[in-house]
């Protein structure tokens, strides 16, 4: 009897939460599941409407907004201008973060290993081999370097992060762009993949002499050793919230359609050369107004209260003035009479 | 036979009870309606005919999603070892050597240790012990791939970067010959680790196929056998595997197909790169887990496309194994009778 009643009322509950719940659905970029998971969490607290967020990868999310199967697509790799035109959609940059490279060699602490952009390059490229080879050893005179190998370890599976690797290392060195070139996923000539963030954090916690490439958030939880970059003005930087948002200050965000501005190398003396911003697609045409407005505006209230959300994750939120700019852009979607939905 | 059940009941021509079937208490009812076998016999031809029709989907959808790179690379693409998604240049070489050369390393150490532990099992071990070993062992098959994985990145592959490796390079890695095949740095991470993980999870499959047609071999064989003074081994060996061998190559059949197509243990620690090593110590990449790397991300036609035929060429692999094993059991059966 007790169960019946038990069964009785968790159906009720079930049905009123399908009930209630306009859901919006997104889908895409792994890089900031945890945020939009954890914006989504907090909206629902305060709105009571939810987001159902599916973290399938940017190319998955490009997929399916283009096929208009979920109400927003979220990509890492922003959209080109004509590409944008073609499909008919709205792009605008939603949150930030930074790439650091990792390292584990014996004796070296976090932040001590000073690495440059070309030599970052030459050692993905399999010219530098060794960790005592004369061109590192010369930017880290203080450093105490083995005679051991390099085992470089890169993302074996598409993402973001190895696009704002790619594409920092190919503006940085020719070689690179040419033998390499940019992508979410891309032919190293050399190396080891780990599967996801984790899987290269791991691999680099595990072998001897192995640098690698991760989000900052997966550095600092793992406490990996990560190493100070050159940025274009020469200076060297550590990764942190605040090179990553001089990285960001200094952005013409106008100047690429779609507001597709990749932040790595941005010049600047405070600048973390490895920075990027993960964008959001939406029709420009919207067949279901409503659930257009109710994307944007959870973005709207997302950039305006999930600011320490964000830091508290690891993430730097778009600077206010950018975010004004954005929400100017949003004057482009509109129902099918034309008229803004936001 | 009371005459309360005779009552109810039938008899046949012969006048002897037939089979009766009460289904209410009152009027019996006879199991034996043309239309219902009818029925019956369609709805199971419909489902075992729904098997085939799904396989012919599934192979011309990958036909259908390969075409772009079908008609890109041709049948180059199956000996191009070039992957490279920037320049939109994508070949099979690597993936299909990957996924062989693991599957080869599991079953060169899984057929072995299968068939001792099927032999301890059947033949050697105290009674009382064999169904706690039992049970073990099909525990290991009930172990989810992805458990496998991790376990594999995290315990496995650290110890056996430390210690089997250097040991290995050291010993194997000296003889002419085999030298190449276990050179380059110790990693942890590599193809070879990939095959021993590989053997780990198909372990389970072979060793219960095999015990269960060890335990079919007629008592009388065996104990004829030792009646005229043979060692366990020799009927095992003589007496037991000939006996058997369909069942066995049937279960090595079943893990070899799991070997092949296994995606996320191999993943975490295959290595995932696209280059081809002579060394097994090297990373490499098999067809399913470049699949799981790499299918989310894949942008553009021709990428996702090259991706699809990687998994028709899967497919074909598959089949081509099963065909042989059939074949090879077609040979032995021939043998059969001959005096050897």
């Amino acid at each position: 009897m007790r169960f019946a009643r038990i069964l009785a009322a968790t159906l009720l509950a079930s049905s009123f939460g399908i009930a209630t719940a306009a859901d919006i659905t997104g889908a895409g970029a792994t890089f900031p599941y945890p945020i939009y998971a954890k914006w989504a969490d907090a909206y629902r607290k305060t709105t009571g409407n939810g987001l159902n967020y599916q973290s399938i990868g940017s190319g998955g999310g490009i997929k399916q907004i283009t096929a208009k199967t979920v109400d927003f697509g979220a990509s890492d790799m922003p959209m080109k201008a004509d590409d944008l035109e073609k499909n008919g959609l709205v792009q605008f940059p939603a949150i930030m973060g930074g790439v650091v490279p990792v390292v584990k060699v014996q004796g070296v602490k976090p932040g001590e290993l000073k690495l440059t952009g070309p030599l970052l390059a030459d050692i993905y490229l399999g010219k530098v081999t060794k960790w005592n080879d004369p061109a590192i050893a010369k930017l880290n005179a203080g450093v105490k370097l083995p005679d051991q190998a390099i085992t470089v370890v890169y993302r074996s599976d598409g993402s973001g992060t190895t696009f704002l690797f790619t594409n920092y290392l190919s503006k940085v060195s020719p070689g690179f762009r040419t033998t390499v070139g940019e992508g979410t996923s891309v032919k190293f000539p050399a190396g080891v993949g780990g599967k996801g963030n984790e899987g290269v954090a791991s691999y680099v916690q595990k072998i001897d002499g192995a640098l690698g490439y991760v989000e900052y958030a997966y550095a600092k939880q793992n406490k990996l050793a990560y190493g100070m970059m050159q940025n274009k003005s020469g200076k060297f930087v550590e990764p942190d919230d605040s090179s990553f948002r001089a990285a960001a200050s200094g952005a013409d965000w106008k100047s690429v359609p779609g507001m597709g501005v990749v932040l790595t190398d941005q010049p600047g003396e405070k600048s973390w050369p490895i920075t990027g911003a993960s964008f959001i697609l939406v029709h420009a045409k919207q067949e279901k107004p409503e659930a257009g407005r109710e994307v944007l505006k959870f973005f709207q209230w997302a950039y305006k209260n999930g600011r320490t959300m964000a830091e508290e994750l690891d993430y730097v939120p778009m600077p206010e003035a950018v975010v004004k700019q954005i929400e100017a852009s949003w004057k482009m979607v509109t129902d099918a009479s034309g008229k803004a939905v936001y | 036979m009371s005459a309360a059940v005779l009552d109810h009941g039938r008899i046949d021509a012969a006048g002897s009870p037939a089979v009766v079937v009460f289904l209410s208490p009152r009027r019996p009812v006879v199991r034996n309606k043309p239309i219902m076998d009818a029925i019956f016999r369609n709805l199971t031809r419909t489902f075992a005919f729904l098997v085939f029709s799904l396989l012919a989907a599934i192979l011309v959808s990958l036909v259908i999603g390969s075409r772009d790179s079908l008609a890109h690379f041709g049948i180059g693409f199956l000996w191009n070892e070039n992957w490279d998604p920037v320049k939109e240049d994508f070949g099979a070489l690597v993936p299909i050597v990957g996924t062989l050369a693991t599957s080869a390393i599991a079953l060169a150490i899984a057929i072995p240790v299968s068939f001792g532990i099927a032999m301890f099992l059947t033949e050697l071990s105290p009674v009382w012990l064999r169904r706690p070993l039992g049970t073990a062992i099909e525990m290991l098959a009930a172990i989810p791939s992805i458990i496998y994985g991790m376990w594999g990145l995290f315990i496995f592959a650290p110890l056996f970067q430390s210690y089997v490796q250097p040991l290995i390079a050291s010993t194997l890695g000296q003889v002419p010959g085999v030298k190449v095949l276990f050179s380059g740095p110790p990693m942890g991470i590599g193809m070879f680790t990939a095959g021993i993980i590989l053997a780990v999870m198909v372990i389970p499959f072979i060793t219960a196929v095999m015990r269960d047609v060890f335990e079919l071999v007629p008592a009388m064989l065996k104990e004829s056998s030792y009646a005229l003074g043979s060692t366990t081994w020799e009927v095992v060996w003589r007496v037991v595997l000939p006996f058997t061998k369909v069942g066995v190559i049937g279960g090595i059949m079943l893990g070899l197909g799991r070997a092949l197509g296994e995606t996320m243990a191999v993943t975490f620690v295959i290595g995932n790169a696209h280059r081809l090593s002579p060394s097994l110590f090297a990373p490499g990449n098999s067809i399913a887990s470049a699949l799981a790397n790499e299918f989310n991300e894949a942008v553009g036609d021709l990428y996702t496309s090259s991706l699809i035929e990687l998994g028709l060429i899967l497919f074909l692999i598959t089949t081509i194994v099963l065909a042989c094993s059939k074949l090879l059991l077609l040979q032995l059966a021939k043998r059969e009778g001959v005096p050897t």
